[in-house]
């Protein structure tokens, strides 16, 4: 492999569009688990919950437009390939999206009386839109494969990632609220808990399975040994995590954030197996990075603006998380 | 009858991008007037103006999330039904979408939170400031949307490799010909939108009984703000005409309703365009009218459909989206003098007139939509013009699969409309109700605390 722009821009890209994946799925995960745990919390909850998410939950969807604009931009065949494949669930991914999105703003805004509605809306759609990511990851995995074997996997993905968000939610709620609350927000956090678990053993095992490179990528001497700190501290975090919420909340509210961390590390690691199956496919055993790839001389312009723009982006994304910081109180335009 | 997916995939993706625009048309405008009412208050200390802040900026959080949400959808969109499009053009497109989600996206997305609910959390110079970077981020958004879209109408700077297009010169393609004009153009349209809207609902609560001074800030501000572009915007759009006529004259045939390249060419107000027979029927016309706009004299000649046959887009759609909108414009400009005058050389609004302000809060939606209807079927039969036909973009997912989203789509779209027209109402009504009652704002200018007046810091 030689060393050269047209080599090293796609390589780059991809790395780009990958950490924009993850960082979407730890941020808007926490604010679509919020939506799903509509479902089991008080009318009276609700209102701190939203608070909870309400000045960051934007920004957070924005990663999302990135990681689909980068695919876009960078690897134009696959998303075609990608996303027409997928026609179905990315709509009703749409569709989950615009109802909580819109809904998030309309129950503040309506009379009283139609509150719930919306309520409800916010909650259907968080979860239906966490759904469809799900099934689209498991039909991924599988390498777009269609039939009733890849769809019961797909909607097995599906429930443990709507899960996997759950978790996000409670974690991030135990971060963010105090009292009556915290405490169901850490019951919310084991419950969901085991749900993602089971979801990760089954993409771990199923990735191998589903396609023979993936298999001899993992399971060759050494390089079996390099990869085993993944699932071992995937695990080890998952015990720790599972320990420390038996603890929770703690006098002085320490270590608050504990639950969140983890499980955004719990994801980082799963990322990381995941991008090391599929390496170099950006179609699963299709069309690699340097097939799909854009011309250079356009990804080297997307890149020197990324280079300046993306550092500025997380640093004014760290001080909007900043000013407001500390617990959720009532969320007011004033 | 089998579906055909793409007459279904156009349908669906006029319905989206309709639905679309009318958010950012919005908020593009109504940041820039909220940070003109910031500034007001900042300047003068009077706690009207903040209050009249505080009641756009629930419209502007509303409207903003409405258009995020479509926005994503559009996004998707051209991967799942037009994969050609990104497949032939996309290292063009590519890089100017990737800088609208790099540098302005992520700018309105980020202090959006802090202009809405920060307040009390940064002080009021930091709250101005995320004011500005919103309104920078939603102006930024529209100009390197409308690059991308001014060089699908009017393409530049680019060669064409293995029927793959590959940049050549970055500032033209930026800078295409039909860009500036077409910037512009947008850019007034959403002040103008802005403009009336805040006014209609003005009138509206003026018609409630409402005097308050906060809402009669607004509305006078809104009402001189349409005055003085409307005139402009006339100005501005003439000019896009014309720069049509010289990259576009197909375009300019088909509204003009123009069949036959000729001089002194009539200026058509009413007719039937038939394009079976290539002629008009029930014409109404100013004789030397079209060649007067266009070309400045009556012995002018402009361009006729008959040098475009089979190359032209459909021309019924297009003579009556350019005539209502044109109509829009000039009843705009009536109204808003009128207005304008009342308010201030008799210090009052006659009912008439506040009347028919309340449905005209809409009339900047329904001209920009027959405005863009006006551009984007004029392009066809290209996606691309000269470079890549509609149908040539066109995905393999089935007929079936667009009805079905279609249909779903359409009815989600009818029903938030209907909704965020009614909150639009309500927020209007209790405003009215409350007037300048409402508790709040009488804020002091200290950093990371924003106390109330009369409640203790």
């Amino acid at each position: 492999m030689t060393i050269d722009w047209p080599t090293l821009l796609p390589l780059v890209f991809a790395g780009l569009m990958g950490l924009a994946i993850l960082i979407y799925v730890v941020l808007d995960g926490f604010d679509l688990g919020i939506g799903i745990l509509f479902a089991v919390a008080e009318e009276d909850d609700q209102d701190t919950m939203i608070a909870a998410i309400g000045p960051f939950w934007d920004a957070n969807e924005t990663w999302l437009v990135l990681a689909v604009g980068l695919l876009l931009v960078a690897f134009p065949a696959a998303h075609g390939v990608i996303l027409t494949a997928l026609y179905l669930p990315v709509f009703v991914l749409l569709f989950g999206l615009i109802l909580r999105g819109v809904a998030f703003d309309f129950r503040a805004k309506v009379p009283v009386g139609r509150k719930h509605r919306w309520n409800r809306s916010f909650l259907v759609g968080s979860l239906i839109a966490s759904l469809a990511e799900g099934y689209m990851l498991g039909v991924y995995v599988l390498g777009l494969q269609t039939g009733p074997a890849a769809f019961a996997f797909g909607v097995l993905v599906a429930v443990c990632l709507a899960s996997a968000y759950a978790a996000m939610g409670a974690a991030w709620l135990i971060y963010k609220s105090e009292g009556e609350l915290q405490k169901k927000a850490v019951t919310w956090l084991r419950t969901s808990l085991m749900f993602t678990v089971v979801g990760m053993v089954a993409v771990s095992l199923a990735t191998p399975f589903a396609s023979p490179r993936i298999f001899d990528r993992w399971f060759v001497w050494p390089d079996l040994l390099y990869l085993s700190p993944l699932p071992v501290l995937s695990g080890a975090l998952f015990l720790f995590l599972w320990r420390e919420t038996s603890h929770l909340p703690k006098p002085g509210d320490r270590h608050a954030l504990v639950p969140f961390l983890c499980l955004a590390a719990i994801f980082m690691l799963g990322f990381f197996g995941l991008a090391y199956s599929f390496y170099p496919f950006v179609v699963p055993d299709r069309l690699t990075i340097w097939e799909a790839a854009s011309a250079t001389e356009s990804l080297g312009i997307i890149l020197a603006g990324t280079v300046v723009v993306l550092p500025v982006i997380i640093f004014y994304s760290f001080y909007a998380y900043k000013v407001f910081g500390g617990k959720a109180g009532e969320l007011r335009y004033d | 009858m089998e579906a055909d997916p793409l007459i279904l995939s156009r349908i669906q993706f006029a319905a989206n991008i309709s639905f679309h625009i009318l958010f950012p048309t919005i908020t593009i405008a109504l940041a820039w007037m909220l940070l003109f009412f910031k500034w007001r208050y900042s300047a003068t200390g009077d706690t009207s103006w903040m209050r009249a802040y505080f009641t756009w900026v629930k419209v502007f959080a509303l409207s903003f999330a409405m258009g995020v949400v479509s926005g994503v959808t559009m996004s998707f969109q051209f991967g799942t039904n037009w994969p050609g499009f990104m497949e032939k053009v996309g290292n063009i497109a590519g890089p100017l979408l990737a800088y609208e989600v790099l540098t302005a996206f992520f700018l309105e997305a980020a202090f959006l939170g802090i202009m809405l609910f920060g307040f009390r959390r940064v002080s009021n110079r930091i709250h101005t400031l995320a004011t500005v970077l919103v309104a920078v981020g939603t102006t930024l958004s529209a100009v390197w949307i409308l690059a991308l879209n001014s060089w699908m109408q009017t393409p530049a700077g680019f060669e064409v490799r293995e029927g793959v297009v590959y940049a050549t010169d970055w500032w033209a393609i930026v800078f295409n010909p039909s860009f500036p004009y077409r910037l512009v153009h947008m850019l007034l349209a959403s002040g103008l939108t802005v403009s009336f809207l805040i006014a209609g609902l003005s009138a509206l609560r003026y018609l409630k009984g409402d005097r308050s001074e906060s809402m009669m800030k607004a509305l006078r501000t809104a009402v001189g703000a349409a005055a003085i572009l409307i005139p402009i915007q006339i100005f501005a759009g003439d000019q896009h005409g014309l720069n049509t006529l010289e990259y576009q004259p197909q375009k300019i045939a088909a509204m003009e309703a123009n069949w036959e390249t000729r001089s002194n060419v009539p200026l058509v107000l009413f007719a039937m365009p038939d394009e079976q027979e290539r002629t008009n029927h029930y014409e109404l016309a100013i004789p030397g009218g079209a060649s007067l706009i266009l070309r400045h004299s009556t012995a002018g000649v402009v361009p006729g459909l008959n040098d475009y046959v089979g190359n032209h887009p459909p021309v019924a759609p297009l003579f009556w989206s350019f005539r209502i909108m044109v109509g829009i414009g000039m009843l705009m400009l009536a109204v808003s003098w009128a207005a304008a005058f009342f308010l201030w050389r008799r210090q009052r609004l006659p009912k008439p007139l506040a009347l028919l302000m309340v449905p005209m809060a809409l009339s900047g939606w329904v001209a920009t939509l027959a405005g863009w209807y006006t551009t984007e079927i004029g392009r066809q039969p290209w996606l691309v013009s000269g470079v890549l036909k509609t149908e040539e973009a066109l995905g393999p997912v089935p007929g079936g699969h667009v009805a079905l989203t279609l249909i779903i789509y359409l009815l989600t779209y009818v029903v938030l409309l209907a909704a965020y027209l009614s909150v639009l109402v309500h927020l209007s009504l209790k405003a009215a109700e409350e007037g300048d009652n409402s508790p709040l704002p009488g804020v002091i200018d200290v950093p990371l605390s924003q106390p109330v007046a009369g409640e203790s810091p």
